[in-house]
């Protein structure tokens, strides 16, 4: 992905920003100019909350170029709970441990390095969710 | 509309030609579609092709191949619909032909993989996908239908063990035939055995990436009249779409453009999928073969792989499917496989397909389906005479 891409995006990709549909109220992501749902014209900005479930994943052992460095890793369809299906990956699993069904968090990571003097690629990923300290 | 037939086909073996490049595989599965049509010089070529620009630095292939085969001048272009171009390509000589707007119109698909390494190959195909929102997070092509073939096993119960079926066909077709790339049988065992790609995904779920060409000459049906072969006609010819990303389906484990295209082969040519004797299908993945079948209407939804536990897909089945091999094992060069499968039932149809041959086939299906369910063309092919 070039700079301008990257920034392009920097709220979905840093904030998970998707939309709301103003007819329908579908949460959309990532966001698009027509509402799947209904038709209607959909630009109104909604931050989703980040929070959802493993709805299918798949342990990667061929990456593709670029990607190498961080295989074998572990991508996946998260069921967002305000509706919504997201790819990408996972981070800090327990190898055993991953399960459809598993409720998992978004948060921002390093996705790749374009060499030494290239841009550090940062975006969402999800992790499995961490219980709250007491107190 | 006019009727259009294939009046002529032809191919190369799927292999690593390390001692070819596109032009030239191209120029002979064209010069081998003409001979086998007797016809000189075709007037449109349509060039199904996915990769040529990231895997060799080489757009402009309509243009490329016309002079190349000695008939610069002509009307050419390239048609890309990921995995589908080549029947795509089908699709588009069809539509010259059917509109009248010319006589002789030729599908040609080329595909050449191997000239790079194996993880370019692996980025290039990841195109087929969303770039923005699934490349971008490092899926590959196979993690795509491997996040399908998991959830596809944990809504219905069924093991990975249970796909099976579909590579042991396939590979079982591909035994005798010449230009298969993978001739060899398989066991249960081995495929239980085999290396994971993308979890669940092995080797042995996949086809494999490779070079070839492969071409189809469409004329007008009573042109077809004089051949010397069995007359093959165009009876149907449909195609769909559906969003790009797996993640902005209504359901990700049903073939949407799959199950439109079908429906609209079907009644565009007063069939169903009861009347099919043979449909050669787009096994890129085992987890595809089993949703393409739900998707057309072969299968209640869930009961896809059941067809092959069962063995209603080998050639003594109720519906023989890659009789020839399949991309499994004959291989699947993108862009060209959509023509190879056209081609492989045109064989079927007229009788030409040696040891592989179904008896009495009449009518034969043809899906190819591009990215992980985005473009999704099906045609229907019937012996005449």
């Amino acid at each position: 992905m070039s700079g301008p891409s990257q920034w392009r995006r920097r709220q979905q990709r840093l904030s998970l920003t998707g939309e709301i549909c103003p007819q329908c109220s579908a949460r959309l992501f990532p966001p698009r100019d027509v509402c799947p749902h209904c038709g209607g014209p959909a630009r109104i900005p909604y931050a989703l909350g980040g929070r959802g479930t493993v709805y299918s994943f798949s342990r990667i052992m061929s990456a593709p170029e670029g990607y190498e460095a961080g295989a074998p890793y572990y991508v996946a369809l998260v069921a967002l709970d305000e509706g919504p299906l997201v790819t990408a990956q996972l981070t800090d699993v327990d190898p055993e441990a991953v399960s459809i069904g598993m409720p998992v968090e978004m948060v921002t990571r390093l996705m790749k390095r374009d060499g030494d003097r290239g841009l550090i690629d940062y975006s969402f990923k999800f992790r499995p969710v961490l219980e709250r300290m007491a107190g | 509309m006019r009727d259009v037939a294939v009046l002529g086909i032809g191919q190369t073996p799927v292999a690593e030609h390390w001692d070819s490049s596109l032009r030239d595989l191209a120029y002979r599965a064209l010069q081998a579609a003409l001979d086998d049509a007797r016809v000189p010089v075709p007037q449109m070529l349509f060039v199904g092709n996915m990769l040529s620009g990231a895997l060799a630095s080489q757009e402009n292939v309509g243009a490329l191949i016309a002079d190349y085969a000695g008939l610069r001048g002509m009307e050419a272009f390239k048609i890309e619909a990921a995995c589908a171009s080549g029947a795509a390509a089908a699709r588009m000589a069809w539509m010259a032909v059917a509109g009248g707007l010319c006589d002789i119109a030729v599908a040609l698909g080329v595909e050449k993989m191997t000239d790079g390494k194996a993880e370019q190959a692996t980025a290039a195909l990841a195109y087929a996908a969303d770039a923005e929102y699934e490349g971008e997070h490092g899926l590959s092509f196979v993690a795509l239908n491997a996040l399908m073939m998991q959830r596809y096993m944990h809504e219905y119960g069924y093991r990975h063990s249970d796909f099976a079926g579909f590579a042991i066909n396939s590979h079982a077709n591909a035994t005798t035939n010449p230009n298969a790339m993978f001739p060899s049988a398989i066991t249960a065992e081995q495929f239980e055995r085999a290396r994971p790609v993308a979890a669940p995904i092995t080797l042995l779920d996949s086809s494999g990436i490779g070079d070839g060409a492969a071409a189809a000459v469409f004329v007008p049906l009573d042109l077809a009249t004089r051949s010397p072969h069995p007359v093959v006609r165009v009876l149907a010819s449909a195609s769909a779409t559906d969003t790009v990303a797996l993640h902005d389906r209504r359901d990700p484990l049903f073939l949407e453009a799959a199950h439109v295209s079908a429906q609209r082969a079907y009644a565009m040519s007063g069939t169903t999928a009861e009347d099919m004797d043979f449909f050669e299908l787009h096994d890129a993945f085992t987890i595809m073969s089993a949703l393409s079948l739900e998707a057309s209407g072969y299968a209640p939804r869930g009961h896809g792989v059941g067809m092959a536990i069962d063995g209603e897909i080998t050639r003594q089945g109720r519906l023989p499917i890659c009789t020839l091999g399949g991309l499994k094992a004959r291989g699947h060069p993108v862009g060209a496989t959509g023509v190879y499968q056209i081609v492989e039932a045109v064989q079927q149809l007229r009788g030409e397909a040696g040891p592989n041959q179904l008896a009495g086939a009449r009518l034969g299906m043809a899906q190819n389906i591009g990215g992980s369910g985005a473009n999704v063309i099906t045609h229907i092919l019937e012996r005449r005479n």
